[in-house]
């Protein structure tokens, strides 16, 4: 698999200054929302350690609830069906619908089937797939990922709707008011709920204590997904479960706080049993998730309730946008889930970070995400999957920073350097740092020396 | 599929980290039971919800015309509100499609963030919340409980078939942030505190 280049694919992003400036502010306000709303709540501090404990007890005690959840969930006549791997689960899907001649499926936004690519493994079997999430719903039309986990969407300004929605749903060009683009999308989604044959949702937790799982939108539209069509399929990753349904109350008090800053989803939908005449199938997956436990520094992903607020807290993504991560996940989460599914892959990924730590002060399950990226950097410098001008540069800077003596005529010589040196020798292609800043004014001389000079001889 | 399912937890048992962290207890955050339908109410109208002030002697049917003068179908599941179209007629949840207005009695409310609880028994026809372009719900101020957590000591979390807390009409703001209420389901949810009738 090739090599991602993140650091590509973010200036592309970057070079459209209207776009970036926007999705920068956007994902900002999200953050400075969340703070405003969880100062509120005096106990905020307490929840994100409870809620990390009760994670890391459900996940050292994992296999035993998987097994309580689903004796509970075929108690209440749900089907309940296992998947190693993103394959097994969309040939599980596959065989649901097409045993019942599924033509149809809407479905809600599941980062899981994103991970496992399940719609065009659907649509190459001729089902119709309608995302019905709005972000969603418009990255599906235009043939995108989503680029954020909870606001699929964020990286388009209006006018990229409206050019979207003008191309595949046939409104008015040019028009691009907010309200008349949403309403768009109701009115041409509304038909598919109401003819759907099955109805596809994901789950934000699973409770074991009653086998059923519950699932947070703000637009209603998994209730919709579930309520009408007369099947209803779940795919839910193993490490979604939790033991108990007080356990709830922690979980959702934190979710929508973090990731949106408001107090809880309009939804917060709890599905245990199929509805009079229905059928209710859940999905369980594993695809890496198994494996991701048994690796002693990055398991405490597995704790990651999906809220987005390391993302929208970190510098890096908010600056290179959400697609330049080329994978499912992105942002601060992604840089530490990514690299489980394709090392050589996503080996750049750990380096689009400042590790200055945000996510981890953010993260409502408490997952120490920037010791975790420091610690994928080491991995993969120790593989061998540094791409070549990075480690040249760490040698060199390696050797540099472990010899005082050297370290220290290199300084003096790098701050005259920076004065007389002409710019193409600074701005050049070894230096990303100065690639979009300027590099900052050296000072008049170095602390060492201002020391020795003020404080020193002693 | 046993062979998954069994491969799967074999693995999750193999790789369980050694340290087994023990569960931990909740306490109690909020031992504040004064003012619970104020608290409420904020929460509410802070998610889009309308909080409609009821007077004694309300009569249900006449303000519900008041508040949509254009409904022309009203779909009830409460006793205390007529409507037009009877809930036991409706044979496919797709039938509700044409509701204007639908009326229910949510079962509790939850004051730290304003939501209602339904489940299929307030309901009628789950879709009925959805499908319809406004929802009215009734609430007796004395089913008002303070959080999240004592919410979630409700027992009947673990016997309905299916639950919501729901907080507001159905929203979206995947377009710039700008806030739209009616994304997919609801375009407004109204609430009007009554008394549950006894006997």
């Amino acid at each position: 698999m090739r090599r991602l280049d993140h650091a590509e694919a973010a200036s592309r992003f970057i070079a459209n200054e209207k776009h970036e400036a926007f999705h920068d502010a956007r994902l900002w306000d999200l953050r400075k929302k969340r703070d405003r709303v969880t100062h509120a709540i005096p106990e905020w501090e307490e929840l994100r350690q409870l809620a990390s404990d009760i994670k890391e007890h459900t996940l050292t005690h994992l296999a035993d609830y998987l097994e309580e959840f689903e004796r509970k969930a075929l108690e209440n006549g749900v089907e309940v069906h296992w998947a190693r791997d993103a394959e097994e689960h969309n040939q599980i899907v596959y065989d649901i619908l097409s045993a019942r001649n599924t033509k149809t499926l809407v479905k809600s936004k599941s980062m899981l089937t994103e991970e496992c690519d399940m719609r065009p493994f659907l649509e190459r079997r001729g089902v119709e797939v309608i995302e019905t999430d709005l972000g969603e719903r418009i990255q599906q039309l235009d043939d995108e990922p989503p680029s954020h986990i909870v606001v699929p969407a964020v990286h388009k300004l209006r006018g990229d709707v409206s050019a979207v929605f003008a191309r595949t749903l046939g409104s008015e060009a040019g028009n691009e008011d907010v309200n008349y683009l949403a309403e768009t999308q109701r009115q041409t989604t509304r038909p598919y709920f109401l003819s759907a044959d099955a109805g596809m949702t994901g789950a934000n937790f699973a409770v074991a204590e009653t086998g059923g799982f519950v699932v947070c939108t703000n637009e209603g539209n998994a209730d919709l997904c579930a309520s009408l069509p007369k099947l209803h399929i779940a795919s839910i990753g193993i490490e979604k479960l939790i033991p108990k349904v007080e356990h709830l109350g922690v979980f959702i008090r934190l979710l929508s706080r973090s990731a949106l800053g408001s107090p809880i989803t309009q939804y917060t939908s709890h599905f245990r049993a199929p509805r009079d005449g229905a059928e209710l199938h859940v999905v369980l997956v594993d695809h890496g998730r198994s494996g991701r436990l048994g690796m002693q520094d990055f398991w405490y992903s597995l704790k990651c309730i999906r809220c987005g607020a390391c993302m929208n807290t970190c510098p890096v993504y908010r600056r290179s946008g959400g697609l330049s991560y080329g994978a499912t996940y992105s942002g601060p989460i992604g840089v530490i889930i990514d690299p489980t599914f394709d090392i050589r892959k996503y080996s750049n990924l750990p380096f689009a970070s400042t590790l200055n730590g945000s996510c981890t002060s953010v993260c409502p399950v408490k997952i120490n995400i920037h010791e975790q990226i420091y610690k994928w950097r080491r991995i993969i410098a120790e593989r061998n999957q540094l791409p070549f001008v990075k480690k040249a540069t760490m040698k060199a800077a390696g050797k540099l920073f472990g010899n005082p003596t050297l370290y220290r005529a290199a300084l003096s010589a790098a701050g005259s350097a920076l004065e007389d040196l002409p710019r193409f020798a600074i701005y050049n292609w070894f230096n990303a740092w100065g690639r979009q800043r300027e590099v900052p004014q050296p000072p008049p001389q170095t602390f060492r020396q201002w020391y020795i000079e003020n404080r020193g001889q002693r | 599929m046993t062979i998954s399912r069994d491969s799967i937890l074999a693995a999750v048992r193999a790789n369980c980290p050694k340290a087994a962290v023990p569960m931990p207890r909740i306490r109690t955050f909020d031992h504040d039971k004064s003012a619970l339908l104020d608290r409420f109410r904020l929460g509410f109208e802070l998610l889009g919800g309308t909080f409609v002030e009821s007077a004694p002697g309300l009569e249900l049917n006449v303000k519900i015309a008041e508040l949509f003068p254009q409904a022309r179908i009203i779909c009830s599941a409460v006793p205390e509100v007529a409507g037009t179209k009877r809930l036991q007629d409706i044979g496919h949840p797709r039938e509700l499609d044409d509701v204007d207005v639908a009326v229910v009695r949510a079962a509790f409310g939850v004051a730290e963030t304003g939501s209602i609880w339904l489940s299929e028994k307030e309901l009628g026809v789950i879709a009925l919340g959805y499908l319809a372009q406004h929802l009215v719900a009734l609430l007796d101020p004395s089913d008002i409980v303070v959080d999240l957590h004592e919410a979630y000591k409700d027992t009947r979390f673990i016997t309905a078939t299916y639950a919501v807390l729901m907080t507001g009409p159905s929203a979206t703001a995947d377009i710039e942030g700008v806030l739209i209420r009616g994304a997919q389901g609801v375009r407004s949810l109204s609430l009007i505190p009554v008394r549950r009738a006894t006997g």
